[in-house]
């Protein structure tokens, strides 16, 4: 479904992907790992248009879809939840879910999206009226989730979701993943650095090192890989 | 309290002038977080359109009437939202990636250019223009307050663009990524909104307001030439930054002060030779005190 090749991005004189590869199925949760700046958010900035890549392809749907603005590669079904996830924090969880179907132009579908969202996340329901930046950071995270949904996107991208969250929520989070995933058909590319969950959900990781990705493989046989181990999953 | 009211609605008259002009100035701000200096311009820009069209509009409908002064502020504010909408792509777009003191430095360049360009003898000319009567020069007396019909048509044509404004910004989808725009931009990005064709949208819709501007002063100064955008265009920032840069309603209460303020100032013996410092004064306190400006706090209305 989305197939990147030799990507290179650079911040000015610093390159922060420096030619990698990746692709994923459709259907599938797919994980990219990594430690703190070694170039996760700046591959699914990449792919969602916020930056032009320098070199290299990212294959979507059969086409080449690198350097197109972020607004076309939302329309053609890539929907981006970012790092932080960057709610209108001035506007009401409803508002907010709306902005996220600013694409979709007939408003059944956007009422039909919206009880989806909401029966997905009852909690966004019943702050519904709610100022945004008044959500705790769990609510925030379901927010950026549903927000994103509204699209009705085919394929998700997620940049650590988990973080910054109580255990019990992140379990929540993972599990919703899955469950979007699963109901919806939704195919997922989940960046994290809580890399045992991500790996126990997704079928196939990447890992990734300061711009390289240096391992990939199924999410079964990179939990036992003594590398991935010893630096991603405490030892 | 004759002198009073009539001060009072000289002041507002004044203010509302202010308030179009500062309206764009926060737009802009509000969705690239810079401050477009050929604003200004734009105001006057309007004003020339409106010299120019007059008497081609009089050519189709009888001079000094109603109908065909509306219509000469709606023809110039399309050119003005065009010419703001032009400005944007050719100057500052290029620059969009770069740093902001580079485009406020562009704007300075874009602003002296269009001041010096319309002062050549082959554009408008350096000299005043007499600015015709778009409507019948008449007075209303109550018992001694005198009003200009142009004064109400100021109070009423302002009042209206505001109302217009709100809808715009509050209830439809281009105002809405307005607001999102202005609230976070990659976020709204992300949502599927065209960032270029938002930030489009926005520069023609503050540089309709200047236009109308500048239609509304020629129309009560009468006298118009290329450089009445420079001090009334640096007054209508400053009531932009008092109210609170990158908020509407601030905008358009910093204008309704400044002129209310300059006028009254302009009544008192002594004080009335200082009456154009009264905006640099109010600049500086408001940078000392408050720099947020008057509603400035308040991001719910931020555009
Ligand atoms: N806006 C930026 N300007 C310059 N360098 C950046 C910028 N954003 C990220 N980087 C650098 O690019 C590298 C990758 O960053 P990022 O993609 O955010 O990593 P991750 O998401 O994996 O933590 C880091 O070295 C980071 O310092
Ligand atoms: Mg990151």
């Amino acid at each position: 479904m989305l197939q990147i090749k030799n990507l290179t991005v650079s911040y000015g004189a610093i390159n922060a992907l420096k030619g990698i590869s990746l692709s994923v199925q459709s259907g599938s949760i797919v994980t990219l790992i990594g430690s703190n700046g070694a170039g996760k958010t700046t591959t699914l900035k990449t792919i969602s248009g916020l930056l032009k890549p320098k070199a290299g392809e990212i294959i979507y749907d059969g086409k080449n879809i690198a350097g197109l603005p972020p607004h076309e590669i939302v329309g053609r079904g890539l929907s981006h939840v970012p790092e932080g996830r960057m709610i209108f924090a001035n506007l009401t969880v409803l508002e907010n879910l709306q902005m996220g179907a600013y694409l979709v132009r007939d408003k059944k579908v956007v009422r039909r999206e919206l009880e989806f969202v909401f029966a997905t996340f009852p909690r966004l329901k019943e702050r519904e009226q709610q100022i945004a930046g008044t959500l705790s950071g769990g609510e925030q995270q379901m927010l950026a989730i549903g927000r994103a949904l509204m699209s009705q996107p085919k394929f998700l991208m997620l940049d650590e979701p988990s973080l910054g969250l109580a255990p019990l929520l992140v379990k929540t989070i993972f599990e919703k993943i899955v469950e979007i995933n699963c109901e919806r058909g939704l195919t997922i590319l989940l960046v994290e650095q809580n890399a045992n969950r991500a790996l126990e959900v997704s079928r196939f990781g990447y890992v990734l090192e300061t711009g390289n990705i240096t391992l990939q493989g199924d999410s079964a046989s990179l939990r036992q890989n003594p590398q991935v181990k010893s630096a991603y999953l405490g030892g | 309290m004759t002198e009073f009211l009539q001060q009072l609605i000289n002041g507002l008259a004044l203010g509302a002038i202010y308030a179009l002009i500062a309206l764009g100035y926060t737009m802009v701000y509000g969705v690239l977080r810079f401050i477009n200096f050929a604003h200004g311009d734009v105001f006057m820009l309007g004003a020339f359109a409106g010299y120019y069209l007059s008497p081609v509009v009089n050519k189709f409908l009888p001079a000094q009437s109603y109908v065909g002064g509306a219509l000469v502020l709606v023809l110039a504010m399309a050119i003005c939202a065009l010419l703001g909408v032009v400005i944007e792509f050719l100057a500052y777009r290029p620059l969009r990636s770069r740093p902001k003191l580079t485009v406020l430095i562009t704007a300075i360049g874009v602003s002296l250019f269009i001041e010096y360009t319309c002062q050549h003898k082959s554009v408008f000319g350096a000299a005043p223009h007499k600015f015709p009567d778009l409507i019948p020069a008449t007075t209303i007396n109550f018992n001694g307050l005198v009003i200009g019909v142009n004064q109400i048509i100021v109070l009423v044509t302002t009042a209206v663009l505001l109302v217009a404004l709100r809808f715009i910004v509050q209830k439809t989808r281009m105002g809405t990524a307005m607001r999102a725009v202005s609230f976070n931009e990659p976020a709204a990005a992300l949502m599927g909104v065209n960032i270029n064709s938002v930030i489009s949208f926005t520069f023609g819709l503050g540089s309709a307001l200047a236009g109308a501007g500048g239609i509304l002063f020629a129309m009560n100064y009468a006298s118009i030439d290329p450089l009445m955008g420079v001090q009334t265009g640096l007054k209508a920032f400053v009531a932009a930054v008092l109210g609170g840069i990158g908020n509407l309603p601030g905008a358009a209460l910093g204008g309704l002060i400044l002129g209310l303020l300059e006028t009254f100032a302009g009544g008192i013996p002594g004080v009335s030779n200082y009456r154009d410092g009264i905006a640099f004064a109010i600049l500086i306190l408001i940078l000392l005190l408050k720099p947020a400006g008057l509603l400035g706090k308040s991001t719910v209305e931020k555009v």
